[in-house]
């Protein structure tokens, strides 16, 4: 079973790095607004059943893919 | 009787950079300086331990966040828990942070770049075995290198700090973007402490400033009067 983990600095956290993305973008003639940058972190589990999968990734999520403090997640299971 | 030499541990990560300075400061300051390796589960026989900068494991994931899970964090961890005087620098301070032992976060700075200059800082506690040495008020220049420093906490977080006097110094001018300028903290209880700055490269004027001294050398007092409070 796979799985996806997205990071995202939380709301409300000053990402300056999705700042600085968001300017080069604008420098290239996009019109965008609002960009942060996460993480993403694929993962390949030993489990058969997803909603197990998933527990099992959360889990992974608050003990070290993400920090509450700065960071939402948003786990998703593939087949 | 000649005055104990107290015995300093310096954890060494894969990654680590400024172990050998540590150690070599801490020496000059008349401490027994000793090299402690990431995979010992057991600390030797400590009287203070520091975590010192650098980019263990390479800064992955999140600064300080595997090495929160090497077994000498955890032997550090249990240390701190009794009582051990714990000072974490820059990466260490991460570390501290990732680990529990201290609240809040370090960021990415706020401009981006990687920021290398001395800085000065504000004492706010010279009541503490970190800064025995310093003055309230006191404005002190440390070196700064980092290129996630920004520290930070929800604001609830850093009220309960501020009320408990757990802020021990501030930036004395802007420098990453830490919530309320803070340099360094420390825990509740006054054992633990974590801070940006370096002292451990501010301890001869030959090296632009021997501030750091002050924060080193209290903590080796610190640790001394406690080799003589057990002996």
């Amino acid at each position: 079973m796979k799985a996806t983990v997205l990071v995202r600095p939380k709301q409300g956290i000053l990402d300056p790095q999705g700042e600085a993305v968001e300017t080069a973008l604008e420098h290239l003639g996009f019109a965008v607004s609002g960009a942060r940058v996460g993480k993403v972190v694929d993962l390949e589990l030993d489990a058969d059943d997803p909603e197990q999968a998933r527990a099992q990734v959360e889990k992974m999520c608050e003990q070290l893919l993400a920090n509450p403090l700065m960071e939402s997640f948003e786990v998703e299971i593939h087949g | 009787m000649a005055s104990p030499q107290p015995r300093i541990g310096v954890v060494t990560y894969p990654g680590s950079q400024d172990d050998r300075d540590a150690l070599w400061a801490l020496a000059a300051l008349d401490g027994e300086a000793v090299p402690v390796w990431h995979e010992e589960h057991e600390l030797p026989d400590l009287d203070a331990v520091v975590l010192p900068g650098g980019f263990s494991y390479g800064d992955y994931l999140r600064c300080g966040a595997i090495a929160r899970f090497s077994p000498a964090t955890a032997a550090v961890k249990e240390f701190a828990d009794a009582g051990g005087l714990v000072l974490g620098i820059c990466n260490g301070f991460q570390i501290l942070c990732e680990a529990g032992l201290l609240p809040g976060v370090l960021l990415r700075n706020e401009s981006l770049r990687f920021v290398c200059r001395d800085v000065p800082l504000v004492v706010e506690r010279a009541d503490l075995p970190f800064t025995s040495r310093c003055s309230v008020g006191q404005r002190i220049v440390i070196p700064v290198k980092h290129g996630d420093g920004r520290w930070f906490a929800p604001p609830e977080l850093v009220r309960e700090l501020e009320a408990n006097r757990q802020v021990v110094l501030r930036y004395g001018e802007p420098c990453n973007g830490s919530v309320d300028d803070i340099a360094g903290i420390c825990n509740e209880r006054g054992n633990v402490m974590g801070l940006m700055p370096h002292p451990e490269h501010a301890v001869d004027p030959l090296l632009g400033s021997a501030d750091g001294a002050l924060i080193l050398a209290s903590l080796i007092e610190a640790a001394r009067e406690r080799v003589l409070a057990f002996s």
